[in-house]
């Protein structure tokens, strides 16, 4: 029981962020695209998200959520070392969450304005949470190399998120905006396959140990699937997205699903490389464990309550399914 | 420049998020059940009047929601950046409150507020009140579970201390335990209040503006109905409220009571300027052995005085004050509801006066909320779990510089999207009432949302 629960809680809190990367990935893209759009397109990129993104922001409240109640002193150490990074996306998804709102019923005089608030608040939480990814996984050190590794996956993880936005516009629009749709994930692609790869490469150098796990033999030829099945995503996604004929037919979603593949690889190989511990070289993951008594009275909730908030997660996007029509209360 | 004390800084900084916060859940958590309310009588009744109520409320409540959401998503976040300490000696039990909090309430209410919004034409007439429903009981779970944890913050129990961590020993114990059940209804009837408010005063300024139709006196009446009852009501918890707290937080009650030396037969000072220094209120205007008499419900009663607990008391002006405002504006209320509720039920004319009034008060909700949280959080002070945990003991340690910073970079965006909520309902507000249209046909207005279903 004290072995299992802490790793049950640590596989709680991965699958939620990945949850949450997929999810808010998705509609934090479109804000980060919604000045290269038309005013009508504009509407109708807001439309394609409008019933989703408050359940999509919840993930990452859960995540966190099960960082505090599993790991008290974890969530202490890494929220407080991250504390700028942290306050400036929460600013970011503020200005975001209200501006979804506001531009629609503040009068037509201001909508530019808070178009224009839409898009800052998604650039400063993607940037935001790219530099906490950069920080947590080089182990939350000060130092020269590790800021610039911060800010290099700050500037390009809104890539993933600028992918993941085209790829669900693609799913959701028609005719021209879906045009520009595959347009802006072909100038997405590249800048994605290098912030994937820098965090590839990063984790093993942060330590020796985490490089010995990846390139030691038999080990090796074991993890071998996960860059593989990463680069066929990638590249399968490159190539359908120069067969406008094949995406228009209906096969749109399978760049969403390529997309899904990497980062749920990507999330694999990094849990793999962090395991055992959960802030890299400083706390393990039993001594960070809250109470067991506590533990499982959480663990009974999730138990749960996880399956059914999954399952009409699933029924929500499914009324909702098909190509967005414009948003009305009616 | 001025050195400020980080510890003061966190503080000012927490302050501010979680009173910006307060005031829209104070909103949701009421507005989400009057808008039940609509839908269902319009389900029952026919009336296309209760529809538009809805669609005019909804509105706004998706506003107000998604303010509420993401400051919210603020403050899972703070407990971590400005009190690491907080969790790590109450991880334990806050953790899970907060926990069950996000896996019963934020989800459910999130989740189904796209069906609520979105789902009109997608979903059957029964889907869409069910959804309705759940939103509602999702804001309700979410209030439960938070104030569940604030009230263990006030009056812990079912623990155990072990090297100074906090340890669950009987959850039963610690979700309710002694101030939960009356923090609860408290507050709960204070958001219905706050939200009846609201909506009596913005459909008073509608019908003020001449963009009212049968839909805003429906509305009117069903907010002063609620007003009429729960106002009163709040009067009785508030009091039941204060003796549970006299029971467990002796030294709250003194610094709301300004009572400085432990004495029988307490007056009660209606108003007075309390000077912590000298320990004594100067200008007071009191009223001999009331304060007892409220109190312990005895003429001379005893009540313990801020002599009792050196210095480990709250600061007393500021609770002082805060607590007869939040008293004055309950009693007006009261004042307020009963006098609409005269007019509306005599069907007599209403005056502008009265419509002035309920104006006014839109917001009155908000002023009461805030100055009762003032109360019991600053007398809760200098503890942050009651007795056994200071605050200063849990502070996170960034330096100043930076906690200014972010501290005035939230107040910017806080004051920019409070001005932004107030002038959005305004322009809302201002827009003929849709029964209205159709007897009209404004120009500029023209009917787009009812075409395209």
């Amino acid at each position: 029981m004290e072995y299992w629960l802490p790793l049950f809680f640590v596989f709680v809190i991965g699958f939620c962020l990945l949850v949450y990367v997929v999810l808010d990935g998705f509609d934090l893209g479109i804000g980060l695209l919604l000045p290269f759009a038309s005013d009508q397109e504009k509407d109708t990129m807001v439309a394609s998200i409008g019933p989703f993104w408050d359940a999509n922001e919840t993930w990452i409240v859960l995540g966190v959520g099960v960082l505090l109640i599993a790991f008290p002193s974890a969530y202490g150490l890494v929220l407080s070392s991250l504390y700028v990074p942290v306050t400036l996306m929460l600013m970011g998804l503020i200005l975001r969450g209200v501006a979804f709102d506001f531009r629609v019923k503040a009068g037509d005089q201001h909508k530019s304005m808070w178009n224009k608030a839409f898009f800052i608040g998604s650039l400063i939480a993607a940037v935001s949470q790219g530099w906490m990814l950069g920080a947590y996984i080089t182990g939350l050190l000060p130092g020269m190399i590790h800021t610039l590794f911060s800010a290099l996956i700050a500037l390009t993880l809104p890539a993933l998120y600028i992918m993941l936005g085209s790829a669900w516009l693609m799913m959701k629009t028609e005719d021209e905006l879906f045009t520009k749709a595959v347009r802006w994930a072909k100038q997405a692609i590249l800048p994605m396959g290098i912030a994937l790869f820098m965090v590839s490469i990063a984790t093993p150098t942060v330590s020796d140990e985490i490089a010995r796990k990846w390139f030691s033999l038999p080990n090796a030829i074991g993890l071998l699937p996960i860059p593989l099945a990463s680069i066929i995503a990638y590249v399968t996604i490159y190539y359908l997205l120069g067969r406008l004929d094949i995406l228009k037919a209906g096969y749109a979603w399978l760049i969403f699903a390529g997309l899904i593949l990497i980062c749920v690889m990507a999330a694999l190989g990094l849990a793999y490389s962090i395991f055992p511990d959960i802030v890299i070289g400083q706390i393990n993951i039993w001594s960070a464990a809250s109470a067991t008594k506590s533990l499982q009275f959480v663990f009974v909730g999730l138990v749960i309550t996880l399956p059914v908030i999954i399952g009409y997660t699933i029924f929500i996007y499914r009324i909702f399914h098909g190509k967005a029509t414009s948003l009305s209360y009616d | 420049m001025m050195e400020f004390d980080p510890f003061v800084l966190a503080r000012l900084q927490f302050a501010a998020n979680i009173s910006f916060h307060i005031l829209f859940p104070s909103i949701t958590i009421g507005l989400c059940w009057i808008l039940v309310f609509f839908r269902t009588r319009f389900t029952l009744t026919g009336d296309k009047n209760w529809e538009y109520a809805y669609y005019f409320w909804v509105k706004i409540f998706a506003l107000t929601f998604a303010l509420g959401v993401v400051t919210g998503i603020t403050m899972s976040f703070q407990f971590g950046t400005n009190w690491p300490g907080f969790m790590e000696k109450t991880g334990n039990i806050s953790g899970p409150l907060l926990g069950y909090e996000v896996l019963t309430a934020f989800f459910l209410e999130a989740s189904f507020l796209g069906i609520m919004l979105f789902g009109k034409s997608r979903v059957s007439n029964r889907l869409h009140l069910i959804a309705c429903c759940l939103v509602a009981i999702g804001t309700t779970f979410s209030a439960f579970w938070i104030i569940s944890l604030n009230s263990w913050m006030q009056t812990p129990s079912g623990y155990v201390l072990e090297d100074g961590i906090f340890m669950a020993e009987n959850w039963w114990e610690i979700v309710f335990n002694p101030s939960f059940p009356y923090r609860l209804t408290h507050m709960i009837n204070a958001s219905l209040l706050t939200s009846a408010f609201f909506v009596i005063g913005v459909s008073a300024w509608r019908v003020k503006q001449k963009v009212d139709g049968p839909a805003t006196w429906k509305v009117i009446k069903t907010g002063v109905a609620m007003a009429a009852v729960l106002a009163p009501l709040q009067i009785i918890i508030g009091d039941l409220h204060g003796l549970n707290t006299l029971e467990h937080q002796p030294a709250k009650i003194a610094a709301i009571e300004a009572i400085w030396e432990t004495e029988r037969g307490a007056a009660f000072t209606v108003f007075g300027f309390p000077n912590e220094a000298a320990k004594e209120t100067e200008w007071a205007i009191k009223i001999p052995k009331l304060g007892s008499l409220i109190l312990t419900h005895e003429l001379d009663g005893e009540l313990k005085g801020l002599n009792e607990f050196a210095n480990e008391h709250p600061p007393v002006a500021p609770v002082f004050w805060a607590f007869r405002i939040m008293v004055g504006i309950g009693t007006l209320m009261v004042f307020v509801a009963w006098w609409a509720s005269y007019v509306l039920l005599r069907g007599k004319p209403v005056s502008n006066a009265l419509l002035r009034t309920l104006t006014w008060m839109t917001f009155s909700g908000w002023v009461a909320v805030l100055s009762g949280w003032y109360v019991t959080e600053m007398g809760r002070q200098p503890w942050v779990v009651y007795g056994l945990l200071k605050a200063k003991d849990v502070v996170a340690d960034h330096p100043s510089a930076t906690l200014m910073g972010t501290f005035l970079g939230y107040i910017v965006l806080y004051v920019f999207l409070l001005i932004s909520y107030i002038s959005t309902i305004r322009h809302l507000s201002r827009k003929p009432a849709q029964s209205l249209i159709s007897v009209h046909e404004y120009p500029d207005k023209p009917l787009q949302k009812k075409r395209t279903s």
